[in-house]
Parts: C-alpha cells; sequence; structure tokens
C-alpha cells in the first residue's frame, strides 16, 4: 500500500472517494452505529444534563483562570520531581523533545495514544533525527506500519477490516497471515513488549492535568499507556496547554463523562494517575518525568468570548460517533489531525482558514455534536461563526478570516437587499420574474447535478391572492 | 522573554476580558445510597461483564482461595511483595508448594527480562475497589510496585468487601487523595484490552490476559 496524504484543501475530492468506497461507509456506519447506542446505554441511570452542567462547568472554570492555573501546575509538578517544559508552536515543542531525547543519547523512542503529538508531527521529527519513534497504541502501530494517519480520535484504525489489518501484520512484521483478532493481537503484544523493554524514553499524552497536586491522568484500556509512562527510564508527557483541571475532584466527573461518551463504558480499563517520577524507596517506574506544555494557536483561540468555547473539549469523539457527514465520508476525508465536528471547529486556528475553509461547512447544521458534547460545547453555533469569518471581512483573530469572501456574491446580496427595501422596486422586479422565468439557467453547479433547476412561478403568490380577493377565480 | 512567559502574557492580557467562572454543582456524583449487598453485586456484574473473575472468600480462607486459582490458572512462578499482609500470608501458605515465589521488592533493572518472559502471576492487595464503575484502587507502593499489576498475564487482586465503596468522587474525596497522592495512583476496571482490530474485542493486548479479584469477606 502507498503512502496515503490527506489534505484539508481537498475535502471534497476525498469526501467523494470515500462516498464511493463500500467498505470505509460499511466500517464507520456500523462502527458509529455500535458507539451511538453504547453510550446511550451508558448514560442511562444517569441524570445526565446536570452531569453535562457539571462537566462544562469545570471546564469553564479551568480556562476561566488558565494562566494561573498553568503556574499551579508547573510550581506543583516541579516540586514533586516533574520538570516543566513550554512550547509556543509544533516546531517548538518537537525540538524541545528531540534535545531532550538526545541530551539522553536516547535511540528508541515508544509512544503511548497523544493526539498533540500527532498535531505536531512528532514521529517524523524525531525519525529525521536519528530517532526511531514507535507508536504502541495497537491501532496506531497497525497505522504507523501501514504509513498512515488516524482516522478518528479515539479509534484510529477505524477504517480499516480485519482483512487488511491481517494484510498488514503479514507483510510489514513478516507473522504468519491470520485473520484470528487474538492471534493478530497476541502477534503485536509480542513485537511491542520487546520494544518497551528497550526504549530509552516513553511518550505519552494527557487527558487530564490537574494543577492543585501536580497529577497527569492518563485514561486507556490497552496498558500501552502504563507501560508507556512505567517501563522506560524517562517519561516525557505532552499536552496542550487547555487540559488544565482545577482540582483533583474534578477528575471524577470528567473521567465519567469521558469513557461513557467515548466508548460508552463505565470506566476504561486504566485511569492512570502520575504525580512523579520514581522515589527514592520505589523499585520501578521512570527516574525522570518531563511535561511539555504545548500552545501551538490555543492562545489565539482563548482570547475570542465565542471561540474560547472550543477549547473545552475534552476528546472523546462523541461528537464525530454522531455526526453524519463523518459517519459517511470517513475521518480521512477531512485531511486533518481532528476530524468530524471537533476538527471542523479546531483545525481552522490550528491551520488558517485558507487551508481549511471547506471544514466549517462539512457539516448539515443539524445539532447532534452540540446535543452529545459531554461539555456542552455549542459545536454548530462555533461552525456557524466561523463560516461567517471565512465569508467575512477578514478582521478579527481567525487566521485566513474572509478567505471565501467573493466580490460576486457580496455584490448580489447587496443588491438583493436594496431591492427588498425599496417596495416599488420590488414589486418591478417580481412582477418581472414571472414572465421572464424562461431565461432562467437551468445548469446551477452542484445543485443541478442531482435536481432539476428551480424557477420562479409563472405569477406570484401576491399576484395570485390580489386576484381572487377582487372575486377572480384561483387557477 | 521565554516561550512560557509569552504564552502566559497571551493568556493574561485576554482581548475579550476576564472569564467569570461558573459554580459547579458536584451533587449529582453522590448520593447513590446502594446497600453493601447491592453495591457487591453491582461490583462483581461489571468486573464480569470487563471479563475480569470475582471469587468470594473469607478473610481465613483466602490463601486456600488463591491456591485453588493458582492451580486452575496453572501459574508456576507468582511475583508478589513481601511486607503487606497480603503478600506475607500468601507467602506462608504456598511455601513448600510446587508455585515460585518471585520477590517483586526489587529493584526492576535487576529482574526486567524476568518479570517480563517468566511471570506468570503478579499478586497485589488493593485500597479500596468502586462499585459504580467495577474499579480497583490500587496505590503502587515499593512493596508491590508499578508494573506488578501490569506486566505478567495475570493479575490476581485481593479485595477486602468492606473498602468497597460507591463512586470514584466519594473516594478521591473521604481519603483525602488531594493531600496524599502517591507517585501512582491507578483504576483497574478489569483485564488489559483493544477493540482497535475491527471493533473486536480481544484481551491481553499490552497488560494482563486476566485478572482475577479474590474479595475477602
Amino acid at each position: 500500500m502507498s503512502v496515503e496524504t490527506y489534505t484539508p484543501q481537498r475535502f471534497h475530492e476525498q469526501a467523494h472517494d470515500a462516498l464511493g468506497n463500500a467498505q470505509i461507509r460499511d466500517n464507520f456506519r456500523s462502527a458509529m452505529d455500535g458507539l451511538m447506542a453504547k453510550r446511550q446505554e451508558s448514560f442511562a441511570q444517569w441524570d445526565l444534563p446536570r452531569l453535562r452542567e457539571l462537566g462544562a462547568s469545570i471546564r469553564q472554570r479551568a480556562l476561566a483562570s488558565l494562566p494561573d492555573l498553568l503556574e499551579q501546575l508547573e510550581t506543583r509538578c516541579e516540586a514533586n520531581g516533574i520538570h516543566v517544559h513550554w512550547a509556543e508552536d509544533s516546531e517548538q515543542a518537537c525540538r524541545l523533545i528531540r534535545e531532550l531525547c538526545q541530551s539522553r543519547n536516547a535511540q528508541s523512542v515508544i509512544k503511548g495514544k497523544s493526539m498533540v503529538s500527532e498535531e505536531m508531527h512528532l514521529n517524523e521529527h524525531l525519525e529525521e533525527a536519528g530517532i526511531s519513534s514507535l507508536e504502541s497504541d495497537l491501532g496506531e502501530y497497525l497505522l504507523q506500519l501501514n504509513e498512515q494517519t488516524p482516522s478518528h480520535i479515539i479509534m484510529p484504525a477505524i477504517h480499516l477490516n480485519a482483512d487488511q489489518i491481517a494484510d498488514i501484520l503479514h507483510d510489514k512484521t513478516g507473522i504468519e497471515r491470520t485473520e484470528d483478532v487474538d492471534l493478530m493481537t497476541g502477534a503485536a503484544r509480542q513485537q511491542l513488549r520487546e520494544r518497551f523493554m528497550q526504549a530509552d524514553v516513553g511518550i505519552s499524552g494527557v487527558n487530564f492535568a490537574v494543577a492543585e497536586t501536580g497529577t497527569l491522568c492518563l485514561v486507556e484500556n490497552e496498558g500501552n499507556g502504563r507501560m508507556t509512562t512505567g517501563v522506560p527510564p524517562v517519561h516525557i508527557a505532552v499536552t496542550g496547554i487547555e487540559k488544565v483541571v482545577e482540582q483533583l475532584r474534578d477528575v471524577p466527573p470528567l473521567y465519567a463523562l469521558l469513557t461513557r461518551s467515548a466508548t460508552g463504558q463505565q470506566a476504561t480499563t486504566y485511569l492512570n494517575m502520575i504525580s512523579g517520577p520514581r522515589g527514592d524507596a520505589e523499585h520501578d517506574g521512570p527516574s525522570e518525568v518531563h511535561l511539555v506544555l504545548v500552545d501551538n494557536g490555543r492562545s489565539t483561540i482563548y482570547q475570542d468570548d465565542q471561540l474560547v468555547d472550543t477549547l473545552r473539549c475534552i476528546r472523546c469523539g462523541a461528537c464525530m460517533n454522531h455526526c453524519p457527514v463523518y459517519t459517511r465520508v470517513g475521518g480521512h476525508s477531512y485531511g486533518t489531525t481532528y476530524p468530524g465536528p471537533i476538527g471542523s471547529i479546531l483545525m481552522p486556528h490550528l491551520q488558517g482558514l485558507e487551508a481549511t475553509r471547506e471544514l466549517p461547512s462539512a457539516s448539515s447544521l443539524c445539532g447532534a455534536c452540540g446535543e452529545v458534547c459531554p461539555v456542552k460545547i455549542p459545536i454548530p453555533d462555533l461552525l456557524v461563526r466561523l463560516r461567517q469569518e471565512a465569508v467575512g471581512e477578514g478582521r478579527g483573530n481567525v487566521a485566513g478570516a474572509g478567505v471565501k469572501r467573493r466580490r460576486s456574491e457580496v455584490a448580489a446580496w447587496k443588491g438583493w437587499q436594496w431591492l427588498a427595501t425599496h417596495p416599488a422596486a420590488w414589486r418591478g422586479a417580481t412582477a418581472l420574474a414571472g414572465p421572464l422565468r424562461g431565461l432562467t439557467p437551468s445548469r446551477l453547479g452542484p445543485w443541478t447535478e442531482h435536481r432539476s433547476a428551480p424557477k420562479p412561478a409563472p405569477r406570484t403568490l401576491h399576484a395570485m391572492l390580489k386576484r381572487r380577493h377582487r372575486g377572480g377565480t384561483s387557477s | 522573554m521565554s516561550a512560557r512567559d509569552r504564552i502566559l502574557a497571551r493568556l493574561r492580557q485576554r482581548t475579550d476580558g476576564q472569564l467569570v467562572p461558573p459554580p459547579s454543582d458536584f451533587s449529582v456524583m453522590t448520593g447513590r445510597a446502594w446497600t453493601p449487598s447491592e453495591r457487591l453485586a453491582r461490583f462483581e456484574q461489571l468486573m464480569t461483564t470487563a471479563h475480569a473473575r470475582v471469587v468470594h472468600t473469607s478473610m481465613d480462607a483466602w490463601t486456600s482461595a488463591l491456591r485453588e486459582v493458582l492451580h486452575e490458572t496453572g501459574v508456576k512462578r507468582l511475583a508478589l511483595g513481601r511486607d503487606h499482609e497480603v503478600a506475607r500470608q500468601a507467602r506462608e501458605a504456598l511455601s513448600g508448594s510446587d508455585i515460585a515465589l518471585v520477590d517483586a521488592d526489587r529493584a526492576v533493572e535487576s529482574w526486567q527480562a524476568e518479570l517480563f518472559h517468566r511471570v506468570d502471576a503478579g499478586l497485589t492487595s488493593c485500597r479500596g475497589a468502586i462499585a459504580e464503575t467495577g474499579s480497583l484502587w490500587l496505590w503502587p507502593t515499593p512493596d508491590e510496585p508499578r508494573l506488578l499489576s501490569l506486566v505478567p498475564p495475570l493479575h490476581l487482586a485481593i479485595l477486602d468487601a468492606a473498602t468497597l465503596e460507591d463512586t470514584f468522587f466519594e473516594v478521591v474525596e473521604r481519603h483525602g487523595w488531594t493531600e496524599r497522592m502517591p507517585g501512582n495512583a491507578l483504576l483497574i476496571s478489569g483485564p488489559s484490552k483493544t477493540a482497535d482490530i475491527a471493533q473486536v474485542l480481544a484481551y491481553g493486548v499490552h497488560g494482563p490476559r486476566d485478572l482475577v479479584v479474590l474479595v475477602r469477606h
């Protein structure tokens, strides 16, 4: 299989291809149906509106004092023996991590799942510096073998079926070909265990960083996160600056929302809370723990009272699981690290609207994403806001704002506005619309690919009512 | 100015002004009011659903239950601590048996290959458990290190029925976690698992394939 490169600029093309691929559509449809049902079931015994309200308030509270909490997190972590580093963008973060590895003569890195490291393209950066960087989450491992990117933030390899994965494992790792999921999983376990033991550095993400105690929380099922943060002598955790929460008591509600929203689980297999490196009396765990706080556009999103809600996200994936567009076009169509509704409101800030102009429109605004969001991010409102930014005058904080603004469209709306506020002209124009209806075009771009073109009626409703009022018969 | 100072300055000089934090009402996290038997039933049901096995035993007879489980699962080499009462009693009960006892309370560097390749099971105590989510609460110690509940293919957890509580939130609050957070705190809710291959559940992808919880009444 060849290296696949997806870009947000080619959204329409990629979506078109995905829509024509029956296997992709089946995989996503069945997976998303299952996830929606499991989520609903897992919240059955909960007062969900109140729990979501609590989740939203915790995230809003954290964002309200974000700079103070980041400083507190730094102080607490340092006191616990965790070294804290700051990076303004992906490049700085990659360099920082590479230098940490190089100063410890690290040859090999093992990675737990981390979306921010995907956002930074950390693997490529490390490989260029001659440091091997291996993903250990099973889905991410398979994708790395197959030189692909994740198509879902929770289930990265959801677009592949067992048959394809059997080929990947056989072709890339030389094991005997099998479609038995237990055997394939067992083979990956063997391969990765050796790599855990040999790795010089483990790199993980963070689900919640607790300012009050200097604790890094990792939520996972596989145990690769615990391996990554427990076996190699150095652990580097990398996270966006928005992942901080104020108190330890904020973690149980967010954990309850995260696991149920993501996969419909009452709890994941592991909640791994790290508050320090190996202690003096301890016999295992890394002797060094580092935390890299990455901004990468987040402090810009933070400036705006509406856009700041984007930063509440706890990366559960429920918005994509419930999105009718995502379910049909799959994750790769978006061509971005974060696909689906959350990606469509986040990526424009990370890559600019120029590159991502199609994404805010890749939604029917049905509202499902906003309804299921565990922290009540008003995703549809934010999609509309970004659409407005794309066609607006280009002021404000969103990079590339105004990129979809067309003079002809602006002029058309201005003309309509003038017509609608001048009654005589309006009456004249509408009276002409009927008789001249034969002149309207029959081809209107994509609209008429599958539909007939709209034509004005011979007579306007006003004209018909007037006639009826005068005692004439309606025709 | 450092990256740190620039990031913090941008956050402090916010264009739209200071954000106002809303209040948080945590009452939805409490008030389950389960009886001890409801609590236990829920814990067992969730653990079983997650593919773990729950074995009920008594404070006095638990080591015989342990012997039985070890026999059934074919464990030949068991890693365990030394100081904890669970480890002490287990060592006493198993001395002279054909099960080799592997000391877990030593620097992992000195026995990493053995831990990864030649240990059949790890035995740990639990600080408590949570009924709502079917989770064990473990705080690894020098006696029962972090990897003991993770690396061997079988994790045997000894849980006292009396330490089972309703919710994670209550455990954090009642036991003063904020003041006492250890280097590593864990909730464990089953054996290691994945659904990354075609959404089919598979166990033991990285951690234990099996989890057996011995509940001591």
